[in-house]
Parts: C-alpha cells; structure tokens; sequence
C-alpha cells in the first residue's frame, strides 16, 4: 500500500516518457484512433443494413464470427506483415512492431459491437413511426437522420460502450510489444520482480480508473440520449441494466435471436 | 526476419506437437473451473434475483464493474497476492464471466410468460418443480447464448493471463514465447489454435442448442 502511494507521490513518475501523463496520452491516442476508424466502418454498414433489412444475417455473422477471435491472438497475427511492409512502404520497424498491430487488432475488435448495435438501434425503431415519416413526405436519407438515427442513438453508443472498453483493455495488453501505453507500467513492473509491485498495482489502478471512468462518460451519454418517453421505469430484467452496460446482453440477446431463427 | 526465413515452419510445429499439445491441456485447465464455477454463481445469483427483484440491479452493478476491469490488470494485481498459480487466473476468468451469465440467465428467466406458469401452477406444480420442469427448460436458449458467449470470452481472456508466467502456460504462453524469441511460428500457432478453440467452442454450443430445444426449431418451421 505504501509502495503504492510512493509510486504516485514520485514526481519522476510524472514527467517525462515514461511519466503517468505520457503514458495515458499514448493509450488514448492509439484507443481513439482504433475506435475512430472502426467508427468510420462499422456505422455506416450497420446504418444500410439496419434501414434496408439487406445482408443483416450476413453482417450479424461475421460480427460474432470477429467477436470470438481472442484479442491477444489478433494482435499478434499482423505482425509478420507489418514488420515486413515496413522497407516497403517506408515506415519505421519499430512502429510495425509497437504500434501497427495493436491498431489493428483494436480496430477489428471494436468493428463487430458497432455494428451489431447499430444495426440493432435501427431495427428497434418502431415500424410505424417509419410509415408515418413515409406518409410525411419524407425521403430515405431523412427517414434515417430525423427518425431512425435519434431513435438508435443510445443502442448505438450502448454498442460504443463495448468497443471502447474491449479497445482499451487491449492497449493495455500492447504494451507487451514494446509499445507505449499503460500497460507498460504492469508489464515493466513484472519484469523487476519484487521491486515491481508497486508500479504493477499502480498501472492496474490507473487503466482501471481509465476503463471505468470512460465506461461512466459513455453511460452518461448513452442516458441523456435516450429519449426522455423511453426513460420510463422499465420492468423487464433486460431493460433495466440501461445504465450499467446493457450492451452486452442486448449483444447476447440478439445473438440468441439469430441462434433461434 | 532474416530474408530467406518462413513465416509458417510447418517442420519445428510438427517436431514440437507434444510441446502444442501440452499448450492446449493446459487452456482447457485454464478455462474449464472457471466456466464451471461462473455458471453455477451466475445461476444461483439468477435464481435469486427472480425471486426478489430488488437485488437485480446491484448485481448487474457489481458484475458490471468486475467486467469493466481490464484483464490484464486483474491478472497482474493477483499475482503478488496468490503467487503464480492457476488461482491466480482463475479468480478473474470467473468473475469476467458473471456478468454474460447472469444477465442472460435472469433473461431467461424473466423471459418465460405469466400465462405457462399460471398454468404450470394449476396444474398443481410446487415452486421446485416448476422451476426445474417449466422455467428451467423455457430460459434455456438464453442460458446456452450465455455460456457460448462466455466461453468464448474465457478462452480469450485465458491467452491473457499466459502473459503473467509460464506456469499458466496454455496458448498464450505459445503466443507470448514466439514474440520474446522473434519466432512467427510459435506464435501465429499460438494465436491459430486459440481462434480455432473459441470458433469450435461457439460452434459447439450452437449445436448444443439445437440439440435440446428441439420445439424452438419446430416452432420456427411452423411459422
């Protein structure tokens, strides 16, 4: 315990590359970086295959077919590309090695939960409230946005949630390529034996902090987007998890859902 | 890699299968309590949260924020505690599991209609036995969805906690022992088989599913 308060009193633990502040800078950055681009990925496939119904079994398998592949086992199986594509394309060994295959990995971790959401939001959106836009005058493209889009909203950042915190938990276990990120606390930690400790727990406490903190952000947004008529006090054991991380089950669920049909 | 090597060496796999092999053992030994022991907690806890609704959300609080933890983490706090020994791994493998299980297994649950077990009372059924011949049977494809998803999330998670020492062994020790040596066979293996043993888990309980609920299949065709 006291080690561990030493290790965060430590000014030289504050500054510099291998400070606390440098070391959370690089996880975010290669975690906002992946989420970014699976993003960019995920949402729009997920927004065509939720309003249109087209090649959803197709997409919700190859979700869960990405879901179960191991993150230790993914980050590492680039590898030989990356560091051979390295005097090819002209970039560093060091960044194929550290940060290429950790991106990757993240990125096709966070792609399956966005899009399972995404898709899922959409399809939850009532039937009718997509005939009455209809009846309107609406176009599709303002089907999507005005009607669907703020309906799914909060199913869609539930399916942020799951990425984000699968992203994280993986930077954390990047750092055993010699990369940044607070990881490096644990693994160096683990290398000097006893002396280790302390930097072993302060690394698990600051990626936990990280983790749950991030997660509490994203449930506080996922709340406020949630329409305030479907706020109501649900009943069933499923809905009531709203804010807690309901994705997981609504994942589950779905997955249930193909499973049965 | 020196120009000239392969990335695959199918000669040093097929030279060292006992080596794989041991690997793979020891994944299962990795994987098996803590499912085990996730499953019974997790349906303990269901059963409980069913019968009295207030303890729901605390549980999916509680299970919520075990799950939030990075494994890694988890991983590493324990091993100065336990020292390294498959407690260690163990400890976090089932508490990562708690909260698939539970949520879907109190879904199940709550998923069977008011209706059947009105009727599974009139028929004069006590509070065990419609447990065991109504509810049980009814919640079963959440359950499976469950434990497929959690399966899947332990053999993945169980590649982590090889990161901590060579006495977890199991497949990511293969993965990890390839990166320290700059050997791409042992860990492309490693990362290989691991796939492989969570693809052939989910594909396992699918057909599990399948298998013992033959009236959801009945019922699909019928519609």
């Amino acid at each position: 315990m006291d080690g561990i308060i030493a290790f965060f009193a430590d000014p030289q633990n504050w500054q510099g590359t291998l400070g606390i502040p440098n070391r959370l800078v690089e996880h975010l950055q290669i975690s906002l970086l992946a989420v970014a681009l699976a993003v960019l990925i995920a949402v729009p496939i997920g927004l065509y295959i939720g309003h249109t119904n087209r090649g959803s079994s197709l997409a919700i398998n190859l979700a869960n077919i990405g879901r179960a592949v191991p993150s230790y086992a993914m980050m590492v199986i680039p590898l030989p590309l990356t560091l051979s594509l390295a005097p090819v394309l002209g970039y560093e060994p060091t960044f194929g090695l550290v940060f290429l295959p950790p991106f990757l990995a993240m990125t096709f971790l966070a792609i399956p939960p966005l899009l399972v959401a995404t898709y899922a939001g959409l399809r939850s959106v009532d039937r009718e409230l997509i005939e009455a836009g209809r009846g309107m005058g609406l176009k599709e493209r303002q089907i999507l946005s005005r009607i669907e889009l703020p309906l799914a909203s909060s199913i869609i950042v539930g399916g942020l949630r799951t990425a984000t915190l699968q992203v994280i938990a993986t930077a954390t276990i990047a750092a055993i390529l010699g990369g940044g990120g607070l990881g490096r606390f644990i693994f160096d930690g683990l290398n000097q034996g006893l002396a280790g400790r302390s930097s072993i727990y302060a690394g698990a406490i600051l990626v936990t902090v990280l983790a749950v903190g991030v997660d509490l952000l994203l449930a506080m947004v996922q709340t406020r987007l949630t329409p305030r008529a479907l706020r109501k006090r649900p009943t069933l054991g499923l809905r009531r998890s709203l804010g807690t991380g309901a994705t997981t089950a609504r994942g589950a669920s779905m997955e249930s859902g193909e499973a049965q049909t | 890699m020196p120009p000239g090597t392969r990335i695959f060496d199918f000669d040093w796999t097929f030279g060292h299968l006992d080596q794989v092999w041991t690997r793979i053992i020891q994944h299962f030994q990795l994987i098996l309590i803590p499912l085990a022991a996730g499953i019974l907690i997790s349906l303990l806890l269901a059963i409980w949260a069913v019968r009295q609704r207030w303890v729901y959300p605390p549980i999916t609080l509680l299970t919520g924020v075990l799950y939030t933890i990075p494994s890694l983490a988890a991983f590493a706090v324990l091993k100065p505690i336990l020292g390294l020994n498959l407690l260690t791994a163990w400890i976090p493998l089932t508490t990562y599991t708690l909260l698939i299980l539970f949520r879907n297994f109190s879904a199940g649950f709550t998923a069977v209609p008011a209706e059947i077990l009105e009727s599974a009372e009139g028929m004069g059924y006590t509070r065990r036995q419609r447990l065991l011949r109504v509810e049980l049977p009814l919640a079963i494809p959440l359950m499976i969805a469950g434990i497929r998803l959690a399966s899947v999330t332990t053999i993945g998670l169980a590649t982590i906690a090889a990161v901590l020492g060579d006495v977890f062994g199991g497949l990511g020790q293969l993965i990890t022992e390839g990166i320290q040596t700059f050997f791409p066979t042992k860990y492309l293996l490693g990362a290989f088989l691991s796939i492989a043993l969570a693809f052939g888990a989910d594909f396992l309980f699918v057909r599990l599913e399948r298998l013992i609920t033959p009236w959801a299949r009945a019922r699909a065709e019928a519609r």
